[in-house]
């Protein structure tokens, strides 16, 4: 119950089975009663009103109670003219004192009727006098359109009008405000009103101290934190002027509002978290089985994923330039061709330097780092040195809300892609004849020799697969990072802070240690910043190792033992 | 005592060395002030600046050629030792600037100011001594080294484990460092010092005497260091090199041996880093990158681990190697550098100096110094060098992890 969300969802609730027809009935019903008067004017009626804009010249006090008793028709075909004054478009005729909406256009302007919006013919330049506004008027203006809009045809400029009114909370805004209500037939709509009424009446303390009381019942539903703000503001009142019954409301509500807000930006904060640690988990897991499976410490393997985000980008270049309509699906071609290109790298690395250091970690650790100084270069060579360009297909972007979670599509496929990459990892290696090769290799490699498994090819395709998956984790990273020739020096380190949090030769430890991490370092961002709460986890881990030397989810038995 | 003691460290191939380095200490600033400028004998200020960089950066690979060569500790994070000794050395320029800085408060340097800060933090007083600046530079990195080697060795995190997170040390302290909020400069360090001791700092003169300390201090941590590895705590120390376990077996207790020698060298690499500062001119986070502690690592490799010359003529070779490219052809550094990480440990796993010796001596090499990781009964019968034996590594029959 605590997990509720922010009332604004509520607004898109379907209205409760069977009550609709009672509901339409009603609001028809209410709408005759309440707008019935103000709509019964004609077009005819109003014109007088709006040609009293034309009267004040430069007397501002005139205009602004013409625009005054514009707005109590509470008429919404007064809007355009309004708005054109505001815009300053507003122009009277001086033969006949008439008001249009003038646009500059041939020798003179182009007149419309402000009411009807039908064409009224050409004037002269000096046949017609704008009408001038100041900053005061503008202000007025705002106010007079806030009432009106509320009763436009158009749902969305309702609710906009309804938001302005909630966040001006002007006293005077009240009684256009409960006309609307009474009119509105939205339920949503009708929810936001009454929400920016309990506003308005917080804000006004002549009102009945029953209404103010409600008024603190409906805010606290709300819950978001405009609403929060109002009732603090309220809490905050010098004493005195609020009534101590209403404070003490006031403050239980904005506790309990307090606490659901805090509650969804701990949720907001994990699902940040988890974002961040499927990335970590992408980056990482091509090491896992190089570094924990194989023992081989790679610090090119940043760099297969830099050439995988490469590969999206040369791929995006080929669908531009030759078959634009597939650019949708550039990233499920990306795939398979990132993970070739990193794994035939993996395997070029593999066959011509590693495999002549097995044993020597320190050894493979320089001359990986070598090879990585030389990929980077080559591809800055290539490619130059600047940020590429990598487009997002439009499935990826755009984003949802779920309660009060705000949750961007690419940040959601790239957890549902790490998650699929595992899962299939994991299976290939449990399940498929290479994954037994593979596990027979790492714990004895003399009796799976014996065995008649090619141990060197083993390690080759091992190698190979390591690196494939770095390739496929650029291209997810190519969505939400820089594609730069340093794209993998970023993550180098942190995949290693996985694989040894986690522990070696254990890739749930990896899973496990990449969502920590990311969920720990996105805790700590609020309380010590970015940058420190980076510092605080990289002295926890290297704490961490004192501790536990093997990691998470160390291994047993007697393949510990070097 | 002492003097015994560094007279012991010496043979031959020491005193060729210190000979040779005193003579540079000697000529080298002789040439530059003595000559005229047009003169053919001339050295120009700024090669003599360039010289004790490199002199530096000698020292800092000395320091981690002791651990890595004699001890097996390949510490990926000594470039932040390195840096620590150089932002102590430029607390204490910083504050010799006094009212020249741009702002001209006589006690906050001009970041402060600029930070809008109205005190100094407590951990800046102090360095306007010289002395006190001089004990700050052995001593933070020194405390450091000691802490973390403390931590580390004492939970036996040993090989990759420990260079991943002596790494992940240098990294955190980049990132730190980095922030404003610690009161050392931010992203733009510390810089615009004025004067040294009363010296101004750009004066030849005294880049000449900051040149010859810095040979001194290289000659010095020589000395030192060759004294450890010839003592029997340096034969303690190579048996934890090559077999830590057996060591340990046999009573000693390891990690106050790697504990010692670790926390020695982070001290000469902030030797190093104070000498580095004043000499270059700043200061700034990017010196705690990692990937420059790995550079350092290269060098010695290049040179010949587990040779104290070796660190440093491999230091040199490869910065003037640096200097040359990033003039000539800048494109193609990365490339050279990357080709030397892949050729020396596929080719010359011993380095100049070690193949030198290897071939001096007329024989091909045998034993474990070079092998580094293999236990000595391992790698004692692979006479053969390991490029030139591709089954010999995946046949082995343990691997370390």
């Amino acid at each position: 119950m605590l997990f509720r969300p922010p009332a604004i969802r509520r607004s898109r609730r379907p209205a409760t089975r069977g009550l609709p027809g009672l509901l339409l009935l009603l609001g028809c019903l209410a709408l005759f009663l309440a707008a019935g008067a103000a709509r019964a004017q004609e077009a005819g009626d109003l014109r007088p009103l709006v040609d009293a804009l034309g009267q004040g010249g430069f007397d501002f006090d005139k205009t602004e109670t013409a625009i005054g008793s514009l707005a109590e028709t509470g008429d919404p075909r007064v809007v355009p003219a309004l708005e054109a004054l505001s815009e300053g478009d507003l122009y009277v005729r001086k033969a006949d004192h008439a008001v249009f909406i003038g646009k500059r256009g041939g020798a003179g302007y182009q007149l419309t009727d402000p009411l009807t919006g039908e064409a009224a013919g050409e004037a002269a330049r000096g046949a017609v006098d704008k009408i001038r506004v100041n900053n005061n008027l503008r202000r007025a203006i705002r106010t007079a359109l806030g009432g009106l809009t509320l009763r436009s045809r158009d749902p969305a400029q309702r609710r906009a009008a309804v938001q302005s009114v909630f966040d001006a909370a002007d006293p005077e805004a009240l009684e256009p405000l409960e006309a609307a209500l009474a009119a509105e037939k939205d339920p949503g709509i009708a929810e936001l009103m009454r929400e920016a009424r309990a506003r308005i009446l917080l804000n006004t303390p002549s009102a009945d101290a029953g209404d103010r009381l409600d008024a603190v019942e409906t805010l606290r539903a709300r819950g978001d934190r405009d609403a929060l703000a109002a009732l603090s503001g309220l809490v905050a009142a010098p004493d005195g002027k609020v009534d101590p019954a209403l404070r003490a409301a006031a403050a239980k509500a904005a506790g309990a509002i307090k606490e659901n807000l805090a509650l969804w930006e701990a949720a907001q904060n994990v699902w940040y978290g988890l974002s961040l640690g499927s990335v970590l988990l992408l980056a990482a897991i091509g090491l896992a089985i190089t570094f924990g499976v194989m023992g081989v410490i790679n610090m090119a393997h940043g760099e297969m994923v830099m050439l995988g985000a490469y590969t999206t980008f040369v791929v995006q270049q080929a669908i531009r330039g030759w078959a634009p309509e597939l650019f949708a699906w550039s990233l499920w071609i990306a795939l398979p061709l990132a993970f070739l290109v990193s794994a035939a790298v993996g395997a070029a690395i593999e066959r011509c330097v590693i495999r002549f250091l097995y044993g020597r970690p320190l050894e493979t650790l320089l001359a990986t780092w070598g090879l990585s100084l030389m990929l980077q270069q080559a591809v800055r060579t290539l490619f130059g040195p600047t940020n590429k360009e990598v487009g997002a297909p439009d499935w990826m972007s755009g984003a949802t809300h779920v309660g009060g979670l705000l949750i961007t599509y690419n940040r959601l496929y790239i957890v549902i892609f790490a998650l699929l990459v595992f899962a299939a990892l994991l299976v290939l290696l449990k399940r498929s004849a290479f994954g037994l090769q593979m596990r027979a290799v790492t714990q004895n490699r003399r009796m799976a020799a014996s065995m008649g498994i090619r141990t060197p090819w083993t390690d080759m395709l091992t190698f190979a697969l390591g690196s494939g998956i770095a390739g496929i984790a650029g291209v997810a990273l190519s969505q939400i990072d820089n594609v730069s020739p340093n794209l993998g020096q970023g993550y180098i380190i942190d995949s290693f802070m996985v694989v040894v949090f986690g522990g070696v030769g254990n890739l749930w430890g990896t899973l496990v240690g990449a969502f920590t991490l990311g969920i720990v370092n996105k805790f700590l961002e609020p309380y010590a910043g970015a940058v420190l709460g980076k510092v605080l986890v990289l002295v926890f881990i290297i704490l961490f190792i004192q501790k536990r030397p093997r990691g998470l989810f160390a291994l047993k038995g007697r393949a510990v033992d070097q | 005592m002492i003097t015994a003691f560094l007279l012991r460290g010496l043979d031959r191939r020491a005193l060729v060395f210190l000979a040779v380095l005193a003579a540079v200490a000697v000529v080298v600033p002789l040439l530059n002030l003595a000559t005229p400028a047009g003169s053919g004998l001339h050295i120009p200020s700024y090669a003599v600046t360039l010289l004790g960089k490199y002199l530096c950066y000698a020292l800092l690979a000395l320091s981690v050629d002791l651990i890595w060569g004699f001890c097996g500790i390949l510490s990926l994070g000594h470039g932040a030792f390195f840096a620590l000794g150089g932002y102590a050395m430029g607390m204490y320029l910083m504050r010799q600037i006094g009212t020249r800085g741009v702002y001209g408060n006589p006690v906050l340097p001009d970041f402060m100011v600029f930070l809008n800060w109205k005190t100094l933090p407590w951990y800046w007083h102090g360095f306007d001594q010289f002395w006190f600046a001089a004990v700050m530079v052995l001593l933070v990195p020194g405390l450091l080294a000691f802490v973390f080697g403390w931590f580390a060795f004492r939970s036996r995190v040993t090989g990759v484990y420990l260079s991943i997170i002596t790494q992940a040390m240098t990294f955190a302290l980049l990132l730190a460092f980095f922030r404003n909020d610690m009161g050392f400069g931010g992203n733009n360090g510390l810089t615009d010092f004025k004067d040294i001791l009363g010296f101004p700092i750009q004066d030849e003169g005294t880049r000449a005497g900051l040149f010859v300390a810095t040979a001194v201090a290289l000659g010095l941590g020589y000395l030192i260091a060759s004294c450890v590895v010839r003592s029997k705590l340096g034969r303690v120390l190579v048996a934890v090199r090559d077999a830590e376990s057996r060591t340990r077996f046999l009573g000693y207790r390891v990690e106050m041996y790697k504990l010692f020698v670790f926390t020695l060298s982070a001290c000469m690499a902030g030797v190093a880093g104070a000498l580095y500062v004043p000499q270059i001119g700043i200061i700034n986070p990017s010196e705690f990158a990692p990937a420059n502690s790995i550079e350092v690592v290269i060098w010695v490799a290049v040179g010949g681990r587990g040779t104290l010359i070796g660190a440093i003529i491999g230091a040199i070779l490869v910065n003037f190697g640096k200097t040359w490219f990033t003039g000539v052809l800048p494109e193609l550094w990365l490339f050279a550098l990357g080709g030397l990480f892949v050729a020396v440990t596929l080719l010359l796993p011993k380095g100049i100096v070690g193949t030198a010796t290897a071939l001096w001596r007329g024989r091909r090499w045998r034993g474990p110094a070079a092998t580094g990781e293999g236990t000595l009964a391992e790698s004692g019968g692979d006479a053969e060098p390991p490029a030139a034996a591709p089954a010999a590594g995946p046949a082995a029959p343990e691997r370390a992890s």
